[in-house]
């Protein structure tokens, strides 16, 4: 096993730091991604975990802190070799059809995948966009398709296969499933978890919905208001949460089952979320915090480690 | 894989490319083509106006002015007793040249123009913007005399006069379109991809702010006809006896009470042109729009 | 009696590629007190079985009959368009999954509630604005009164969504309808309503028609649940029975589909393959053969009639998943 992302110290800013209504909207985010693991990021709406996946690839240039992929520094990198290097890295967005260009079909979808990178040029082209979309299941017919006449899934499916099409080492994959039916969830899921398998990818799996992360990671980190709060492995979340956040999240959960449910002591949070513009001193869960002291205004927490590859920020653990 | 579904079947598809597949919904729009056959009645009968006059268009005879239609004049006589139908033939040459060369004109210098400053916005969209400011502040009309007083007052000036008067507006109709288009989440994920600038603004943006650029440019032609009929009043470009449409149309209103038809045959011909430019805009938008397209594929999918 | 009593609803609307039957013989109680779930697929007819029930499916294009559909006794299909806006303020109000649409975004959350207030319970000026408070408070909006001024784009989703609420409870309805209410919520956010509804239907005895897609929250909110496919209600049962002994193809395929955050988090989902069937073709089989995996040979050849597996328990379907 070998580290293929290493995220250090990321700072986002959306507006100028400092200016009104500027909003640090991540802050000193630092994590790794192995090859061919998933990473699963979890939080609330505007917690920043989009942002996040953005800036990992450039698409907001992060204000601070390094994104080093394969021991090279994207945020450094000019923008031509950027360009090549986007090969390696790839995104799926959290709404698949608005990431689809309305006026192209298919094929041409997946196809200028192929051409921007020179991949398979020729008449090797058509053959592999077959090959293509029916590694993601998608038959062959639908190629001179628009994205309009997609359901849900399948435009989730094009997505992935856009996003293979370059032959990447990792996808950041956000919210890929929080538009579908659980019905369709499932596949995607599935779909998702095959690739992995047979092509050896990385995911960072981004979503609010900690059934589906916990399904699909091996890793996960938790975050709130632009912070990672608590980061653990996919068994450890759930017998061993320590971070008061994880564990009402955790405790928020609905489980599909009614005798579990009857019996679940739910940690019911006050409030709703700060504004991110003007997040709380110290630790920032404080103020909906159930176990908060005056010290937490104070002081800002740092990583307190648990076990190997276990650690939360709180001043309480 | 459970999720994989049969693989691709023996005879392998084709892959059609989204022009082709725009060019064969253009057909099927109804007016679209009415638009376009009536357009190219009216070109070639422009074209081939020596042929198919009955008259000298600008032959001046006295003693049959002003007649009202007949066998002998389709669309009757003006005040010097020219042939109407004729010199509609013959005007068709100017008046169409005009409207095309400025629709190619604004197109050419306004679309780039609109796509870059909005595009790369910054500094570049500032002076451009401000550029475009400077030339709209300005009525357009005397602009386009002031541009043709400067370049001399020939036909070929009267048609850069009015594309450079038209470009500008062009241009800020699709900046505002790019401004929007850029931020929309698949020219996030071209990028993504590893997409450049050119491919980005050329196969993503220009596709997707066609449709307010074809509507715009239809209203250029009409505009282009119309003002070179006032820059021929005014002196400048079609010099009288020649014919053009818009300008024995401004002629003729001298003579409304007395010879209606002088009036009504240039006006009726603009008249067609337009509609049939309004027409063939909508069928070549609809073809540019997938989801404008009327013979839906039976889907496999659910409701909703 | 019960509070509702749904029988045979049929809601079809014409569209120009024909007719689609959105509902297609609904049939259920709901007593007093009781809170019902409604789960299924996406365009399953959840929302338009609700709105047939509170009269707000647009005729035309959609046209709403049934043997019977009475709440407390009233004929709800007899009514005319006063009289059932009359019922909507006052014995059954209805919650919507974007509450910023069900909001007017150009007036304050005060002068929305007490409008309801004073049309309705024909309060006065500061009896409604006192009463608009009380609800506010009841809903667990902090400063409720200074919050009177703000407007809706002010609140968060959450906050919305409880003011939402605060405008149903207002009459004091006997049957709330709650479509997809916390979809759009954050999971905490998602508790502290559920929390909030759970109290009220206690406090208050309303009964609720609890809409959603998500198995886990029908599983800690409902006593009840149907389970509906391509306008159908193909299994209803107790909580507990559902999950313990799922009798549908289409419900095990849902649960089999459904992430556990419990769970060992190795296990592989077991996807319903394919897709709902499209609703203007006549379906004469059971409408979930296309995905089932446990169709048995029976299914090809008659269409599945409902079979009673426990007390208050049935399902549409020929299998024997029992065993
Ligand atoms: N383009 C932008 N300009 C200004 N602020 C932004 C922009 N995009 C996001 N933000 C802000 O940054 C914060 C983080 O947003 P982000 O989209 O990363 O959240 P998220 O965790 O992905 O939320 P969600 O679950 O809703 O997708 C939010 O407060 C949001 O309002
Ligand atoms: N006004 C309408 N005209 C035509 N068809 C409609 C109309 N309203 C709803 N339908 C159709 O009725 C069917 C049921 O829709 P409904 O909204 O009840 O589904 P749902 O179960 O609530 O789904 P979701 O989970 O997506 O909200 C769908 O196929 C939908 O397309
Ligand atoms: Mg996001
Ligand atoms: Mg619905």
């Amino acid at each position: 096993m070998s580290t293929l992302l290493e995220v250090e110290d990321l700072d986002v800013h959306y507006g100028r730091p400092g200016a009104p209504g500027s909003v640090k909207a991540v802050d000193g985010v630092s994590f790794t991604v192995e090859r061919g693991r998933t990473l699963g990021l979890v939080g609330e709406s505007g917690c920043g975990k989009s942002t996040t996946g953005y800036a990992i690839l450039q698409l907001v240039r992060p204000s601070g802190g390094r994104v080093l992929f394969d021991g090279t520094d994207l945020c450094t990198l000019d923008k031509a070799s950027l360009r090549r290097m986007r090969r390696k890295l790839q995104i799926i967005f959290q709404d698949a059809h608005a990431s689809l260009n309305p006026r192209m079909p298919i094929g041409d979808l997946v196809g200028e995948a192929l051409d921007i990178h020179g991949l398979y040029p020729g008449a090797k082209r058509a053959k592999r966009i077959r090959e293509l979309l029916d590694m993601v299941g998608m038959a062959g017919h639908l190629i001179e398709r628009y994205p309009h006449e997609l359901s849900g899934g399948q435009a989730q499916r094009i997505a992935i296969c856009r996003a293979l099409a370059v032959e990447p080492e990792l996808i950041v994959c956000d919210e890929p499933v929080s538009a579908l039916d659980v019905s369709i969830q499932a596949q995607i899921v599935n779909l998702l978890q095959d690739l992995q398998q047979r092509l050896g990818l990385a995911y960072i799996f981004i979503s609010h919905d900690l059934s589906v992360v916990r399904h699909v990671s091996d890793d996960i980190a938790v975050m709130y208001l632009g912070k990672i709060v608590e980061r653990a492995g996919k068994h450890e979340i759930y017998d061993a949460p320590a971070h008061p956040y994880t564990k009402s999240l955790m405790s928020a959960v609905p489980v599909p089952d009614p005798d579990i449910e009857a019996r679940r002591q739910r940690i019911i949070l006050k409030g709703d979320l700060p504004d991110p513009a003007h997040p709380p001193s110290g630790c920032r869960f404080r103020t909906r915090c159930p176990i908060a002291i005056d010290e937490c205004a104070k002081v800002e927490p740092l990583q307190h480690p648990l076990a190997p590859g276990h650690w939360a920020k709180c001043i309480r653990l | 894989m459970a999720v994989v579904q049969p693989s691709s079947p023996a005879t392998p598809y084709r892959i059609t490319g989204s022009f082709v597949l725009a060019a064969r919904q253009f057909p099927r729009h109804r007016a679209a083509m009415v638009g376009l056959v009536l357009l190219v009645l009216i070109c070639l009968a422009a074209a081939l106006a020596p042929w198919i006059a009955p008259y000298d268009p600008v032959q001046i005879k006295l003693s049959a002015k002003l007649k009202p239609p007949s066998f002998e004049h389709l669309l009757g006589t003006d005040h010097f007793g020219r042939d109407v139908f004729s010199r509609l033939i013959y005007g068709g040459r100017t008046s169409l040249s005009v409207g095309v060369l400025v629709v190619v004109f604004a197109f050419v210098l306004g679309v780039p123009l609109g796509l870059a400053s909005g595009y790369f916005g910054g500094r570049i969209d500032n002076l451009l913007m401000r550029l475009v400011d400077a030339f709209l502040t300005f009525p357009p009309l005397l602009l386009a005399v002031a541009l043709v007083g400067l370049l001399g007052p020939d036909i070929q000036n009267v048609m850069l006069a009015l594309g450079l008067v038209q470009a500008p507006v062009l241009a800020r109709i699709v900046r505002g379109s790019t401004l929007a288009v850029r931020e929309d989440v698949y020219v996030t994920a071209a990028r993504a991809l590893g997409a450049g600038p050119a491919r980005i603004v050329l196969s993503h943006i220009l596709r997707n702010v066609m449709s307010p650029i074809v509507v715009q440019l239809t209203i250029v032609f009409s505009a282009a006809v119309v003002a070179e009929a006032s820059l021929s009043f005014l002196g400048f470009g079609t010099q009288p006896p020649q014919p053009s449409w818009g300008r024995d149309m401004s002629e003729a209103r001298r003579f409304l009470g007395d010879a209606p038809w002088m009036f009504m045959a240039p006006t009726g011909i603009i008249m067609l042109c337009v509609l049939s430019i309004n027409f063939l805009g909508d069928g070549l938008r609809d073809a540019l729009d997938p989801r404008a397209w009327r013979t839906r594929r039976q889907l496999s999918k659910g409701e909703g | 009696m019960p509070l509702l009593s749904v029988r045979n609803l049929q809601t079809r609307f014409a569209t120009d590629r024909g007719i689609v039957r959105a509902v297609n013989g609904v049939s259920f109680d709901l007593e007093e007190g009781e809170v019902l779930g409604l789960v299924g697929e996406s365009g399953s007819g959840k929302s338009v079985t609700a709105l047939s029930i509170m009269r707000l499916v647009p005729e035309p294009p959609g046209k709403v009959t049934a043997d019977s559909l009475t709440l407390e006794g009233t004929d709800l299909l007899r009514l005319s368009e006063a009289d059932a806006r009359e019922i909507r303020g006052s014995r059954m109000a209805m919650i919507f999954q974007d509450p910023m649409r069900s909001l007017n975004p150009v007036l304050t959350i005060g002068r929305q509630l007490t409008e309801v207030l004073r049309r309705h319970q024909k309060l006065s000026g500061t009896a409604a604005r006192r009463r608009a408070i009380e609800l506010l408070e009841t809903v667990g909006i902090p400063m409720a009164e200074k919050r009177l001024a703000a407007y809706p784009h002010q609140f968060s989703g959450g906050m919305r969504q409880r003011v939402m609420i605060a405008i149903a409870l207002s009459c004091n309805p006997r049957l709330l309808i709650a479509d997809e209410a916390t979809t759009a919520l954050d999971v905490t956010i998602q508790a502290q309503i559920i929390d909030l509804v759970k109290r009220l239907q206690r406090e208050r005895g309303t009964s609720v028609i609890w809409i959603s897609h998500d198995l886990g929250v029908v599983a800690g909110l409902c006593d009840r649940v149907n389970v509906m496919y391509a306008g159908n209600v193909v299994e209803t049962a107790p909580i507990r029975e559902l999950f313990h002994r799922p009798s549908h193809g289409y419900t095990l395929g849902l649960m089999g589909s459904t992430p556990r955050v419990d769970g060992s988090g190795t296990a592989r989902l077991t996807p319903i393959e394919g897709m709902p069937p499209n609703l203007i073709d006549p379906i004469p089989l059971c409408p979930f053969l296309p995905r089932c995996r446990v169709s048995v040979p029976a299914c090809q050849a008659r269409p599945p009639e409902r079979r009673e597996f426990g007390v208050g328990h049935w399902a549409s379907c020929l299998a024997d998943l029992a065993k």
